[in-house]
């Protein structure tokens, strides 16, 4: 009996190391359980209905159809670890885990086996140093964009003076709740406001204490970089403490649907980060829900359209892809290896006409990626939340981060990475 | 019928007291040797030693730390993230302060420091027993992980507060960082354990064990009989600790990677290794294998079944994966408390009678 089941086990084990043939295949290494379940469905949803939209409605890219193995991390390290081996056997083209800690744990995995890791919005910010950060992108924007960009729309509101102005981060004590501080205390200094950091234990529903701390210090702004039940938590505990909605600024990961709902009426006016639009106003919609929608193909339960972490993961699918038909025009073959995928991600170059194409007009900034600049344009803008009519919309423009603050970070972090492992740079 | 002590004659002391007194376990334990050395590092591949060999190896050690502890001298412990962290912790500062020492020197220097930690943590145990103790500890694995947060030293003040393992070599052969093939990674690790099981082992039968025995049944008649409490509860938490020190070094640098001390090590880890012992088998060697094998293959074995195999929803697969852990966890403990070893000893019980039991 022992070494029946042994032999069970050993065949069902192997069973998912067998690749699946000759499609393109983009794991979606995703999490439906957990604490941070609420955020990472609507995103994992987003990801696979636009690969799916490809699939029906093109044959995939370039002929070759997409296969997107769906894998559950619960945002948990170790099983991210896992998801990555079990898949990375089956050319996976690109990773796209949505963690900052198993993107960490991925980058020297990517850069040895040779697979994409792209993480737009997330991960580790100086990855957008392509010259010592071969196989990771991060573009359209990172942390210490938003970080920037944030502290921009403050002056901005402020007659460009934050003198002797109080700046909180309420931040979730993780390597990514940790990663916009550094920025945040250059713009400190450059900018003369004085800033507060709170941190919250993951996973963060219990936070009267730093609420407490907040009423205490009274700042002028909240900034905000929270994930999964930390955000409802924050935003409902502002509430509590009558904190000005309008004065508290979430990361773009602090800016969902599902974060400002259980606060109801008070988190009106609540604002946001993002780096793409949202809404289902635009075109591809009317695909979306013929091809995938109606026939019965939509991931998940179906529930999340147009939703901001929905059309996040649509984001991500759609760089992806268009990376890939980058690299399938270069080559001049469909079916590309990871390798050249790398290329096409490196020479992706994303106009509004594309965009228009696309079905999603003004849905994002252009990319124009080179050899060193794995990080983008680095623009974001402010969303606003009218609890009303249950909706985001933009109060702001593109906003562009500081760059003179920020380089020199970016050169900095990444140039200990290279010490540190010994990286020759590229791009000369 | 095969399975019996008679007809092994042993004519010394020595071989009366040895680990496996009948010949078909000794066999069974050469065997499982070869196996292990010799036949599984040249088939191994990547997500074999990722998902399988490297955790439920590094576990095994931490299980086996924990089981000196908890099962052999009696002290519950629900500390064992934390000093798992302080392994972690300890094994960066020195591969990044020392890249030139061989990477075992420093997992055993992360051992010692772990067990000093142990120690001092150890020590209000000489006065409280029992459920104080465990909360004792619990405070051990609040107050280190929260150290590890808050003070910039012990990450060298990187930007994220991550730790990342740099590449290190022992022999020329990479052990840690992206290049270590996964035959490297798994000896290395089955290296370590194989030590550790001799070590706990040979220590377990002999005066020190026999004091923590003594002060697990009854503490006072251990201290009639001339134990003295306070060596063998320090001992008891040094060498526990100093395994445990082991498997956190491991865990962070051949396995993870890079950790995040609240994600890696938080109080669920201290859970799931108390979890692995109790199934396991409390008191027993052989329970700390069998229940780090349980509780490490069972959910990448239900995983794959369920996903892999029957193609259902990840989301379905992992809520039921948890389901199906729990229900026999509790199973487990209703049937049999003493776990898995109890299990195999009760096993070997009817083996010897086989095929006439009487």
């Amino acid at each position: 009996m022992k070494k029946s089941f042994a032999a069970l086990a050993a065949a069902a084990m192997l069973a998912t190391t067998v690749p699946a043939m000759a499609d393109l295949t983009v794991p979606n290494l995703s999490y439906r359980t957990g604490s941070y379940a609420a955020n990472g469905i609507p995103y994992a949803d987003g990801f696979a209905d636009y690969f799916t939209l490809l699939n029906e409605r093109d044959g995939g890219i370039g002929g070759e159809k997409v296969a997107v193995p769906e894998c559950e991390t619960a945002y948990n390290t170790e099983k991210g670890v896992e998801c990555y081996e079990s898949t990375k056997g089956q050319a996976a083209l690109a990773y796209n885990p949505l963690s900052t800690g198993i993107t960490y744990q991925l980058i020297p995995k990517v850069t040895a086996d040779h697979h994409v890791l792209y993480t737009p919005g997330y991960g580790r910010t100086s990855s957008a140093n392509g010259a010592v950060f071969e196989w990771v992108f991060n573009y359209p924007a990172n942390y210490w964009d938003g970080a920037s960009v944030a502290v921009k729309y403050m002056l901005s509101q402020n007659g460009d003076d934050l003198k002797g102005k109080k700046v909180a981060l309420v931040y979730h004590n993780s390597a990514y709740g940790k990663e916009p501080i550094r920025t945040l205390e250059e713009l400190a200094k450059k900018h003369g406001f004085e800033l507060v950091t709170i941190a919250v234990d993951p996973p963060g529903q219990e936070q009267k204490s730093q609420w407490l701390q907040i009423r205490r210090e009274k700042p002028d702004y909240v900034l905000m970089w929270g994930w999964g039940v930390m955000n409802q938590v924050a935003i409902q505990e502002a509430v509590n403490i009558k904190f000005p909605m309008d004065h508290m600024i979430g990361v773009w990961w602090s800016g969902s649907e599902n974060d400002v709902g259980p606060a109801g009426e008070g988190a009106n006016g609540y604002k946001a980060l993002s780096f793409h639009g949202v809404g289902s106003d635009y075109p591809i919609y009317a695909d979306l829900k013929k091809y995938v929608f109606d026939a019965g193909k939509a991931a998940g339960a179906g529930d999340n359209l147009g939703n901001v972490l929905y059309s996040r993961g649509m984001y991500a699918a759609m760089i992806i892809s268009e990376a890939i038909k980058t690299a399938q025009e270069k080559t001049g073959h469909a079916a590309v290896t990871p390798e050249e995928v790398r290329d096409g991600f490196e020479n992706l170059n994303l106009t509004e006409a594309r965009l228009t194409e696309l079905g999603l007009p003004g849905f994002a900034q252009e990319i124009h990626a080179t050899c060193a600049d794995h990080g983008g344009p680095g623009t974001a803008m402010i969303l606003q939340w009218d609890a009303a009519a249950k909706k985001w919309s933009a109060v702001s423009d593109w906003i562009e981060a500081d760059k003179d603050v920020l380089d020199p970070l970016i050169a900095e972090d990444s140039a200990a990475f290279a010490k540190e492992g010994g990286i020759a740079e590229r791009c000369k | 019928m095969f399975y019996r002590e008679a007809g092994d004659f042993k004519t010394s002391y020595r071989a009366d007291s040895q680990t496996f007194p009948i010949r078909l376990d000794r066999m069974g334990y050469v065997a499982a040797l070869v196996v292990a050395y010799g036949i599984v590092p040249f088939v191994i591949d990547d997500y074999w030693a990722n998902a399988v060999f490297v955790p439920f190896l590094i576990y095994a050690i931490a299980a086996i730390g924990l089981n000196i502890l908890v099962g052999y001298a009696g002290q519950v412990s629900l500390g064992t993230g934390g000093f798992m962290a302080v392994g972690a912790y300890a094994v960066y500062k020195l591969m990044t302060a020392f890249p030139d020492v061989p990477i075992l020197i420093h997992v055993l220097l992360a051992g010692g420091i772990t067990a000093a930690v142990g120690v001092l943590f150890g020590l209000p145990s000489l006065r409280i027993k029992g459920f104080y103790l465990a909360v004792a500890t619990l405070a051990a694995q609040f107050f280190l992980v929260w150290l590890f947060n808050k003070v910039p030293w012990f990450y060298n003040y990187s930007a994220s507060g991550q730790i990342t393992a740099p590449e290190r070599t022992m022999f020329g052969i990479f052990i840690t960082g992206a290049q270590t093939t996964a035959a490297a990674k798994y000896l290395f690790c089955l290296i370590i354990l194989t030590l550790v099981a001799l070590m706990a082992r040979n220590l377990t039968r002999g005066t020190v064990g026999r004091k923590w025995m003594a002060i697990r049944d009854m503490d006072i008649a251990a201290e009639i009989i001339g134990v003295n409490p306070l060596s063998a509860k320090v001992t008891a938490f040094a060498v526990s600790s100093f395994f445990i020190g082991i498997a956190g070094a491991l865990l962070f640098s051949v396995y993870l990677g890079a950790a995040e001390v609240g994600e890696a090590f938080g109080i669920n880890k201290s859970f799931l290794i108390l979890f692995m012992v109790i199934i396991g088998g409390l008191g027993s060697i052989f329970g700390s294998f069998a229940g780090a094998a349980f509780l490490v293959l069972l959910p990448v074995f239900l995983k794959n079944v369920l996903v892999g195999g029957f193609g259902w929803p990840t989301d379905v697969a992992a809520h039921l994966e948890l389901m199906i852990v729990g229900a026999l966890i509790v199973v487990f403990l209703i049937v049999e408390p003493h776990g898995l070893a109890q299990l195999w000893r009760i096993a070997k019980e009817k083996l010897r009678l086989w095929p006439f039991p009487h």
